[in-house]
């Protein structure tokens, strides 16, 4: 046997798949990685800027959260904020991707949310009274979101429609509509940009405008991670997902499990985008959700679909987007400085994964023949 | 990994070390919020105003960029303001200036001042402040230069007079572009009476292909000058590769589209900004609603190409005296028709309202008053020899 290992010639590397790794290891595989990344990100960036190592990262973290220590917190607002809007966005792409549904759609679900949320605001703002009022934009949003969700999903039970596609090219079809909402209703003056409407914003909690997003989608962030963990509904998402012939075998409907799963998708991606308009814009364009629909499929799987893991990935590229726009600004970068920047760090995230599922050996001590 | 740590460590180590004293300490700061960065020339323009304005003045200049006209622009004026502590802030896009009076409101001790907007003369919020420039006196000097070149086609017999026809690349069929493109055909036809024009929109402010796709459709259906309101390159290149003359926008293209380039207009923002520092500076109020001009130095005409017909600079030279002095009115009523008639009364909706209802008279003494009642374009009206071959309003 040993004569027969020595004669073929073993590679100086190779890679083993591992799974006896513990919970704690991967996790402190997944901190250094972070940590690799920013120092690695803030290297470039002294060179980059000429600035010292920590220079860079004090005006980043400046950036994010403002003279904080001076006792003012309306930059942490604004980095809550956005980290709320990110990780709502993710909380709805989540139940569909533990489906293995994969739900590219979020941007275009958010977007067409808000859509349904000015019309409202415009259309019959001043002809219901404002309890009312609130009440048909939430419904209306999450109807909207829903249809967006359903659509794709009825295709793919029904005609076995590519979903990643389908969801995709949903986005257009939402971001040409508000397109064509807003050359509509600016037709007047051909601007193309609606003026925040005052009617049917939703309410200001204790003087901190934020603040109402950040609570509804901390809710969101328990109520989605119970109904994964706890209920009947998430246990057949996760039984779909591993295997859609166990789910029919066990008697699961899977075409009913992957309906309602969009439907709840597209409804919570819309609560985002609920809350961009109502919530914090009073207006609409093409560019009100950003991208963040995008981010959000990296935030899930991130977070491997669990609630609040994503939430602290959605703070950590909330602050890096942020900050590293900052150090941008700050030594008259271009904006392909930032992108550089979270990118490096995302990309030892995302990179991590791999060490944690394989392991690399190196060559067996050649004296030994076997080690 | 052991070593790489060590590695990085030594990395961070030797950076810290080579610390520069950056923040030279200057008694003020102002604040720049832009749509996007310098790789758009609509915000290279601003930004290299801004950096002139500031060294001149000694004061720090604090930028945002990538800032989208949404909340975000409340938010980064926030910023300026509490984390940077910035005494004037300025946005650069139409879009921001709901979102910036909002922060005029909340922060009645700092000045906000707010390019192309249109609501600062009626909102009442006395540190929100607009401006512009009379562009439209650019483009009438550089439509000169085009109409010169238009003669020297017909006497070389290259074209008749009749087919004297120039395309313009629109962005959007709004007031800023209307008026742009009018007062740039106006210039023209004031030397070559049988001009006329086919004007092409594409929908957006910066799109290089729609840009360069509408010029290549106006120079095929006939176009023998191209000129275009738009931010890319796209309209010049399709120029210089199809050797078609191009009067250009906001900065010289001589260098990417040297046989074609003929001039470019452009609004310089460094007087606006050397006056608002200047004010707050001196404690004096900003005015609400600023128009710049050829006269202050905002709007400026680049070098000319080497391929403008002869006698060009003495024909410009005397056009930019006119217009200094006032003996040449862009919107002279005298110089256009509307349907075959003379304008002779014309309401043009200049009081910002939901309805876009037309509220302010602006002919008066046979000149179409452009930026009289309000710096940003209000002129909107369809003139005999322009034909819109498409629309855009979004």
């Amino acid at each position: 046997m040993a004569d027969m290992v020595k004669k073929t010639k073993e590679p100086l590397l190779h890679i083993a798949k591992r799974d006896d790794i513990t919970g704690l290891k991967a996790w402190l595989i997944r901190i250094a990685a972070i940590a690799i990344g920013l120092l690695l990100s803030g290297v470039i960036s002294a060179l980059l800027t000429g600035a010292s190592f920590f220079e860079v990262y004090e005006i980043m973290f400046t950036g994010v959260f403002g003279r904080i220590f001076e006792g003012k917190t309306t930059m942490l607002w604004r980095f809550l904020q956005q980290t709320a809007i990110l990780l709502c966005l993710a909380l709805g792409v989540t139940p569909a991707f533990k489906m293995r549904f994969w739900n590219c759609g979020a941007e275009g679900q958010a977007l067409i949310g808000g859509l349904a949320a000015m019309v409202c605001m415009m259309k019959i703002g001043n002809a219901v009274p404002y309890p009312v009022l609130l009440l048909i934009i939430v419904v209306a949003s999450l109807a909207a979101g829903a249809l967006w969700g359903l659509i794709p999903a009825l295709f793919h039970a029904q005609y076995r429609t590519n979903e990643t596609l389908f969801t995709l090219m949903m986005n257009y079809v939402a971001t040409q509509i508000v397109a064509y909402y807003v050359v509509y209703t600016t037709a007047g003056d051909g601007s193309g940009i609606i003026k925040p409407v005052a009617t049917g914003n939703l309410p200001v909690l204790l003087g901190e405008k934020y603040l109402l997003n950040v609570l509804v989608v901390l809710m969101l962030t328990v109520a989605v991670f119970i109904y994964l963990k706890y209920s009947k509904h998430g246990y057949e998402i996760a039984v779909v997902g591993e295997s859609q012939n166990t789910a029919r075998y066990v008697g699961i409907n899977v075409k009913k499990v992957i309906i309602r799963t969009m439907v709840i998708s597209g409804a919570v991606c819309a609560v985002a985008g609920m809350l961009m308009v109502a919530g914090t814009d009073h207006s609409i364009n093409t560019n009100t959700i950003g991208g963040q629909g995008f981010t959000a499929i990296m935030i899930s799987w991130l977070g491997q679909f669990n609630p609040f893991i994503m939430a602290a990935m959605s703070g950590l590229v909330t602050f890096l987007e942020t900050g590293a726009a900052k150090v941008a600004d700050s030594f008259f970068l271009n904006s392909s400085y930032a992108d550089i920047v979270s990118g490096i760090v995302i990309l030892f995230v995302v990179g991590c994964e791999f060490f944690i599922r394989y392991t690399v050996k190196f060559r067996h001590n050649k004296k030994g023949g076997n080690a | 990994m052991k070593k790489l740590f060590a590695l990085l460590l030594a990395a961070v180590l030797v950076f810290g070390m080579v610390a520069c004293g950056n923040g030279a300490d200057k008694d003020m700061k102002v604040g720049f919020i832009f749509l996007h960065d310098e790789q758009s020339t609509y915000d290279k323009n601003f930004i290299d105003a801004a950096k002139e304005a500031c060294e001149k003045m000694g004061v720090t200049m604090v930028q945002k960029t990538q800032i989208p006209e949404s909340q975000a622009c409340y938010d980064a004026a926030v910023e300026l303001i509490e984390t940077e502590g910035c005494e004037i802030i300025f946005a650069d896009s139409f879009g921001h200036e709901s979102f910036l009076m909002d922060a005029a409101k909340k922060y009645p001790d700092v000045q906000f001042c707010h390019a192309t907007g249109t609501q600062a003369h009626t909102a009442g919020v006395k540190n929100f402040h607009n401006a512009f420039a009379s562009i439209y006196q650019g483009r009438y000097a550089a439509g000169v230069v085009a109409g010169l070149k238009l003669n020297e086609m017909i006497a070389n017999n290259t074209i008749t007079a009749e087919q004297a026809k120039m395309g313009y690349v629109g962005a959007f069929t709004f007031a800023e572009v209307i008026s742009g493109y009018t007062s740039f055909y106006l210039g023209a036809k004031s030397v070559c009476p049988t001009v006329t024009m086919d004007v092409k929109f594409t929908g957006s402010w910066y799109d290089e292909t729609k840009e360069k796709q509408a010029a290549q459709s106006l120079i095929d259906g006939g176009c023998v000058l191209i000129s275009q309101h738009a931010d890319s390159m796209g309209a010049p290149t399709a120029c210089e590769t199809a050797k078609v003359p191009n009067v250009s926008y906001n900065g010289s293209t001589a260098a990417a589209c040297p046989e074609t380039f003929l001039i470019s207009s452009r609004i310089n923002w460094a007087p606006y900004f050397e006056y608002m520092i200047t004010q707050v500076k001196e404690g004096k109020e900003i005015a609400t609603d600023w128009t710049g001009t050829i006269e202050t130095g905002s709007v400026v005409l680049t070098e000319m190409g080497k391929n403008v017909a002869a006698g060009t600079k003495e024909k410009l030279d005397s056009v930019i005296a006119g217009l200094k002095d006032g003996t040449i009115n862009v919107f002279d009523t005298a110089n256009f028709t509307v349907k075959n008639e003379k304008l002779t009364s014309y309401k043009a909706d200049v009081d910002t309202d939901a309805a876009f209802t037309p509220d302010t008279e602006v002919v008066e003494n046979g000149i179409f008053q452009e930026s009289k009642f309000r710096s940003g374009p209000y002129f909107d009206v369809r003139i005999d020899g322009i034909t819109l071959l498409d629309e855009n309003y979004g």
